[in-house]
Formats: C-alpha cells, structure tokens, sequence
C-alpha cells in the first residue's frame, strides 16, 4: 500500500495496465511529452514509446473516431478529451458508433475503448472546463460511465474499464485530483463496473451520490452526530447503475436524498428518484429530495462557489428529509 | 510558395477507347469480372427498388450509375484489407463478396445482414455523413501498429467534404502517415445540394495538398481509370507511403434514396447527359473496341445476376423478422441487471402477442 492520490493513482492504472497488455495505448491533446494537461498520463510516454502514448492533433472527434477504428482493429486504446467539456465535439462518434457499433454488427465488432475525460467543477477554470455531462452519456445506449470519487476506486475502476468489452466514458472529478490521498495497492486490481459502494452504513436516511460531491456528503455528515443513522452510497458506475443497492438501502431507511454536481432537471437523480418510486414507494417516510447543480449553464468561476452544492445546501437537504 | 497540380486520370474515353499509356495492368478476365459484379449491383438496385415500392424492404439507397465507382475500387483491395462503406456503397459490398442473402437482409432492417466471421474487413453501412471516415484512419492505424501491410480504404461523398469528420480524419491520416484510401464518390448531389454549393474548392482532389498527401481526380464511371488509381494509392500505402485522396467523378443516376424525388432539383437533360456516360455501357464499348464483346456474352451476365439476385432475393424475404430479445442482445458484451428487468418486460409482452395470435388462428374458420 502507498498513498496516493487520484492523479497518481490513475497514472499507476494505466502504467500497469500498458505493461500488462501492448494492445493498449494512450491518444489525446498532449498526452505524451507534456503528460496530459493534469499530469494523468506523464511518464508513459517515456515507458512505452510515441507509437503507443500519441499526442495527436486537436480533434476531439476524430480522436475517439480513430479510437474506434483501432479498437475495432484489436487494440485497446485509451483516449483523453482534454476536459469533458469538449466531449461534446466527440459527442457524435460516441452516440453513434462507439455506442452501437456492437449492435449494428450483432457482435462482429466491437469497441472496446475508454474515453478518460477531466471533469466537473471547483477549481476556478475557464468557460466549458467545469461539465459535468454524466446524463449525458447515460443516453448513449451501449456505453458505460463510469465517475470515482477517490484515489482507491479511481484506479480499480480504471483498469476494470481498460479490460471491459465495451466502451466507458471514465469521468475524472477534476476538484478532488490531488486533493486527498488514499491508500492503494501497488499491484494491479479492479473494483467492478456497475457495482455501487456502501460507504457507511445507517437506517435513518439513503444518500446517494458520485463524483466530487462524495467527499463533500462525507464532509457534511462530519458535522452531524455519530448517532445520525445515514447511509451514504457512492454509485460509482453512472451506467448501467446498480440499482439494487439503492433499492435495499432505501427500504431500510426510507428515506432518500441524492447529490450530484449535474444540472438537476433531468439529471440522474431524477431517473434515480424515480426508480425509488417505482420499487419502493410504501417504504417511504419522506419524498426523495435533490441536492445539484441549477438548471443553469455551468457559470464562469467567480461564480461557481454559488453553483456548486455545497455542505449547507446537504445538511439543509437532509434536514428537509429527515424532518418530513 | 510551392505549387501543386491536380491529376485527373481517364483510361477509357466514352466511346470505350483505350489510352493505352495509361491502361492498368488487368486481362480481361479480371475486366470481365468487375463487370460481371457492375451488372450484378445495377440487377440488385433494380430488383430492391421495387421491393421498397412493393412495401417488402425499408427505404433502399441505389447505387446505379456509380458501379465503375465502387466495384472497381473494391477490386483493388485484398480481402484482408478493410472497407469502410458509408450507405451507397452496395457494388463493393458485393465485389467483396458479401453474402447476397444477408445484403439484402440488411436492407430489410435486420442487423443479422452485417454478421460477418472474423476475417470479416467490411463494416456495416454508416448513415452520418463523414463519420466513418475517422474509423478507417483508426484501423488502418491498427495495421500499421501490428506491422501489417494492410490499408484501410474509406467511401464517403461530395457532401461528406464539408464535414469536419473529413477535415479531422485526413488531419490525422496525413500527420500519422496512415495506409488509407479516402475514396471520395463525387455523385455531384447531396441530396439536392449539388457540387458546386458544398465547396468553393475548384477539385475535391486538390484538399488532399492541406494534408500532405497525393491528391488525384479520376473518370469514375470509367473502371479501368478507378481500378488505377485506387490500385496505386494502395500500392504507395502498403509501401508506408501514406494515405491518399481519391476523387472519383461519377454521377448519382437514382434518387437519393427511395424516398427522394430528384426531378424536384435537377434536370432531365443532366441526367441524360450522365446517362451517356454510364458505367456499364462504357465497358461493354471496351469489350467491342477490343473485339472479345459478344451480344451472347451480354446476354449470359443477364441472365447470371438476375438468377443470383432471384434466389437471393427468395431466401432473403424467407427469414424472418430478428426475435425481438435481439433488441437487447448486443447493446453490451453481457447484458446488465438493469436491462434485464427491461428485456423481461418485452419478453412477457411478446409471450402475450404470441398467444394471442396463437388463438385468432385457432379461432379461424
């Protein structure tokens, strides 16, 4: 065990992951002789070579096209956008072919790559570098994603979405980066895909989150008692999710509060506020409450602060369940 | 400043004479062969237009007028090689031998028509303009990375140049010197929009000097002329020369698709126009200037692509629709616990569809 944190702990995946299989290789906008824009790919290029750690030319779409291409083709690359904000360029190719060419074939081919893409808000950065697009992605049919909210799972994620047949948006909460350090294993391991993670147990109140905001769930139940009885779920897989963990929680605590960076309308708390109608609504002591981003465009930072949940907004929000 | 020409390459002038500096090396078994597979495309377009009027396939794209295009194209390549269609690109689905039945299953919106076996290097049809392009630069990557001499050649037309999964792909295939073939089916339409509004550019083939790469204009209703080029490009690219551009002019005879109505945009004496130089008659002028045309030839390969079209055709509306479970089959390699849920919904949905036909036909007299 070491102690890392996410940027590190993402760079040791993919080192060992690269020495483990020649079929994987890194491509993006200065992924190689800078190591990536934070720093997630430096050194592999000097491990493994230009032809398999590419600094390509600033195409977000035809990185992911060629990504497909070559993982059709057997290899297993790892692609970056550069921020998840500029996806959006690539949205097409994800959509329409790294999301269906399984289907198109009936199996023939396949794409099994990763979209590795900087993400969210917090940490005072130009126009489009704060997006949180996981709802996005939720609606290409046939991809994963994937979002860790710290260093342990950031690795074990990542290699199990390097080894998965499908292709992952991996979602990299940039705010928590290097922000605390974990202990994590030297060697190589996975923690599932589509597995969510009791992170601590209660019977008063289900809190399900991802992302950046797990660490600020975990930093809002510091000021709560000991005795408060909160349940806090990290989802970890985005899509296709682990619903059943959800459902067993809730039904035990019946009560439900979900926290995500994303805009709320539409965002995946609602599909999981309305799962937890559906499956378990005589268990409900209080309705589902939300605690996210606003229905507006991600601001420039000096107004993010106002943006961004924070732990008021979740102690107000489990105040508001609680007290139902 | 450096300057640069575009080529533009005719073999066979449209009466079917020879320039004879410029005639590939091909016999005429192997001319009689791609011809064989133009008049098999033009028997297919025709029988699977009337099967979309008859309400018997979905909307159907013919590829008349474009076979030279296609077929002698595809010709060049090596089964081993990849062919990257986007939707019109029916000859050289055929000319690589894909299976007749399952080509028209395709077009019956049956995903089991692309099933392929692992030496499979034909991707499925690509409806987005442009966006298959990138894919042949990633694949034709792939075989450069694994040390293979086999190239990636990519079809995509006119309208396809204002994208900018064209602008990116042949950025990426020109900076990483990839073995591609961009083999551009100038049809003069993108729908209704013709050449002159999707570029002010004077050549297609002339983008190709942005990008570092050979750039050349071809008669692409003359097959003799697109089997050279194409044969070249792929030559230099196996040679880890890099990718090239391919113009091929050629001309969209049919609509866009069975649901266009190109009379609504263009004129009759264009098309007329184009009509004299068509494909098929330019080869057969070929065969005759050469002297080994017979009219009873002519009639044989009539006769051989309508029997093969017949009994494709037969076999192809004989299978039934995909089970509907398909719809969950092959969205992941294994299928979710969420989608589980949902596929045992329709299961049970079906169950009911099923009995309920079950009983109508016990009910009938």
């Amino acid at each position: 065990m070491t102690k890392m944190h996410m940027v590190k702990a993402l760079n040791n995946a993919l080192q060992q992951e690269m020495e483990a299989d020649a079929s994987i290789m890194v491509l993006g906008e200065d992924v190689g002789v800078n190591g990536g824009v934070f720093r997630v790919t430096e050194g592999l290029q000097e491990a493994f070579g230009k032809d398999r750690v590419v600094d390509t030319p600033l195409a977000e779409s035809a990185i992911v096209g060629a990504a497909i291409g070559l993982a059709i083709n057997g290899m297993r690359p790892v692609a970056e956008m550069q921020f998840s904000g500029f996806s959006y360029q690539a949205f097409a190719q994800i959509k329409q072919h790294a999301a269906r060419i399984r289907q198109r074939s009936e199996g023939t081919f396949s794409a099994p790559l990763v979209i590795r893409a900087p993400s969210s808000g917090g940490i005072r950065a130009l126009e489009h570098h704060s997006e949180s697009p996981e709802a996005f992605f939720t609606h290409c049919q046939g991809l994963k994603v994937v979002m860790p909210s710290g260093p342990y799972d950031a690795k074990g994620l990542l290699i199990a979405s390097i080894r998965d047949p499908d292709p992952v948006i991996f979602l990299e909460p940039k705010k928590i980066y290097r922000a605390f350090k974990e202990e994590v294993p030297e060697e190589p391991y996975t923690v599932p895909l589509g597995k969510a993670k009791v992170v601590s147990q209660g019977e008063q109140l289900t809190i399900i989150s991802w992302g950046s905001m797990l660490k600020l769930c975990q930093k809002a139940l510091l000021q709560l008692d000991q005795e408060s009885g909160i349940e806090l779920i990290d989802l970890r897989t985005i899509w296709p999710f682990d619903i059943d963990t959800i459902i067993t929680s809730v039904k035990k605590t019946g009560r439900a509060l979900i926290v995500h960076e994303a805009p709320r309308t539409a965002g995946m708390g609602a599909e999981i506020a309305a799962r937890i109608q559906e499956q378990c609504l005589l268990h409900l002591e209080a309705p589902v409450i939300r605690v996210t981003g606003f229905d507006v465009p991600f601001p420039q930072f000096a107004l993010e602060e106002h943006y961004l949940p924070n732990v008021t907004r979740i102690l107000d929000g489990i105040q508001k369940v609680l007290e139902f | 400043m450096q300057r640069f020409e575009v080529e533009y390459v005719q073999v066979l002038d449209t009466e079917g004479h020879v320039d004879t500096a410029q005639m590939p090396d091909l016999n005429d078994d192997q001319i009689k062969q791609i011809y064989h597979v133009m008049r098999l495309t033009r028997e297919m377009d025709r029988r699977l237009f009337k099967l979309q009027r008859q309400g018997k396939i979905g909307t159907f794209v013919e590829a008349r007028g474009e076979e030279a295009s296609e077929v002698a194209s595809a010709y060049a390549l090596r089964p081993a090689d990849w062919m990257v269609p986007s939707f019109r690109e029916s000859g050289a689905y055929l000319m690589r031998g894909a299976d007749r039945v399952k080509f028209i299953q395709s077009w019956k919106g049956d995903t089991r028509g692309f099933i392929g076996d692992e030496h499979c290097r034909d991707l499925p049809v690509s409806i987005p303009i442009a966006s298959q392009i990138p894919h042949a630069v990633g694949l034709a990557w792939a075989e450069k990375i694994k040390g293979k001499k086999n190239v990636a050649l990519v079809y995509f037309g006119d309208g396809a140049t204002s994208e900018g999964d064209f602008h990116e792909a042949l950025n990426f295939a020109g900076v990483l010197k990839l073995p591609v073939i961009f083999f551009c089916q100038n049809n003069q339409w993108a729908i209704s929009t013709p050449r002159s509004k999707q570029t002010a550019s004077a050549t297609i083939a002339q983008k190709a000097i942005a990008y570092g790469m050979p750039g050349i204009q071809v008669d692409g209703n003359d097959a003799l002329a697109v089997y050279k080029v194409t044969r070249e490009a792929i030559g230099r690219a196996r040679d880890g020369g890099g990718p090239t551009l391919i113009e091929s002019l050629t001309y969209r005879l049919g609509d866009h698709t069975t649901s266009d109505d190109a009379s609504r945009y263009r004129s009759e004496e264009e098309v007329q126009s184009w009509q004299a130089k068509e494909p098929i008659a330019r080869l057969e002028h070929y065969f005759r200037e050469k002297g080994t045309w017979t009219d009873d030839y002519g009639t044989w390969v009539g006769h051989e692509v309508a029997k093969e079209v017949d009994e494709a055709i037969e076999k192809a509306m004989a299978i039934p629709p995909p089970p509907p479970e398909n719809l969950f089959n092959n969205v992941y390699a294994k299928i979710p616990p969420v989608l589980v849920e949902e596929k045992a919904e329709l299961e049970k949905e079906w169950k009911a569809i099923k009995a309920e036909r079950e009983a109508k036909k016990e009910g009938a007299p």
